[in-house]
């Protein structure tokens, strides 16, 4: 009997996990929505290009961090956190791969950019 | 974990070629982002749905696995429809994968996402006829908290794919 209401409270508990996760998701998926829609439709009151960006960003991550936490369940195992090590092993991997080819790749650009009249001056020298 | 790296470049892709339009339409002519939204609504629900089946798999309540598990898989097949009916649309406005690298990233991105879905689906179907037929023992249960897993991590997925491409690009 007692262990019967002790598993009842379990369930509870993780439904109620699950509904905050879903609530917060939600709500942030909304804020990003809305701040977007504010600012294209030029309504008064948007916030600036530059202020938008970082703030999509910390909801989008906020949003992963509230989804591992309440959907995945990370951080509520026992020790030894084999998962958690293997979790942030991946988001390192993750963070080299992307801003590491972002930052290449703009340099390259930036190296490599040809100025505008690079064709005129070639064809005015007769070639190389 | 492996699934991350491929996701992981694929978004690397899209960021570097982002402004490689070719003259093509850039990504603030193309989208549309109420539908998006819905689309997001649908796989986040979803994915909370696919929480609650995994909960009353522990309960072992069978009824509610398979309501679970048909409920996520409706909403997952809606969230595939909407997002072929926008490849649709675009392909057939002349903005294929062939336009422009932009366009070629973006495809590769979001349709990997939506074959993963796809595959998702009919794991889903495979454990709604396993639910049936074997009930719930240890193992099923094993197998359902994978497929959450794997459920929940789409979802996670999606948080990046709809702030970067869909919300970003349209700014």
């Amino acid at each position: 009997m007692s262990e019967n209401v002790h598993v009842h409270i379990d369930v509870r508990k993780k439904i109620t996990g699950y509904c905050i996760g879903f609530a917060i998701s939600l709500l942030c998926t909304f804020i990003a929505y809305w701040i977007v829609q504010q600012y294209v439709t030029g309504a008064q009151g948007a916030f600036a290009y530059h202020v938008i960006i970082p703030m999509l960003a910390i909801l989008a991550v906020s949003q992963f961090v509230v989804q591992l936490v309440y959907f995945l369940h990370l951080g509520v195992e026992s020790k030894p956190r084999w998962k958690q090590l293997v979790f942030w092993f991946m988001i390192i991997i993750v963070l080299i791969i992307v801003v590491g080819s972002i930052w290449i790749m703009n340099n390259l650009n930036y190296n490599m950019m040809p100025p505008a009249d690079y064709m005129d001056v070639k064809t005015q020298r007769g070639g190389f | 974990m492996t699934d991350c790296l491929i996701f992981a470049s694929l978004f690397a892709v899209y960021v570097v070629q982002r402004s490689a339009t070719a003259g093509g339409p850039t990504s603030n002519e193309l989208f549309d982002l109420p539908f998006v939204l819905a689309e997001t609504l649908l796989l986040l629900t979803s994915s909370f749905i696919c929480g609650l089946m995994l909960i009353a798999a522990q309960v072992k309540n069978r009824r509610l696995v398979i309501a679970g598990l048909v409920v996520t898989g409706i909403l997952g097949a809606a969230f595939l429809a909407m997002e072929f009916t926008e490849f649709y649309h675009l392909i057939n406005e002349g903005n294929s994968w062939q336009r422009s690298g932009f366009l070629t990233a973006f495809f590769a991105l979001v349709a990997t996402h939506g074959l993963h879905i796809m595959v998702g689906m009919l794991w889903l179907i495979v454990m709604i006829f396993r639910v049936i037929k074997v009930g719930i023992t240890p193992a099923t249960s094993r197998k359902l908290t994978l497929f959450s897993l794997f459920w929940h991590f789409l979802d996670v997925i999606w948080i990046f794919i709809f702030t970067i491409v869909y919300l970003i690009g349209v700014l």
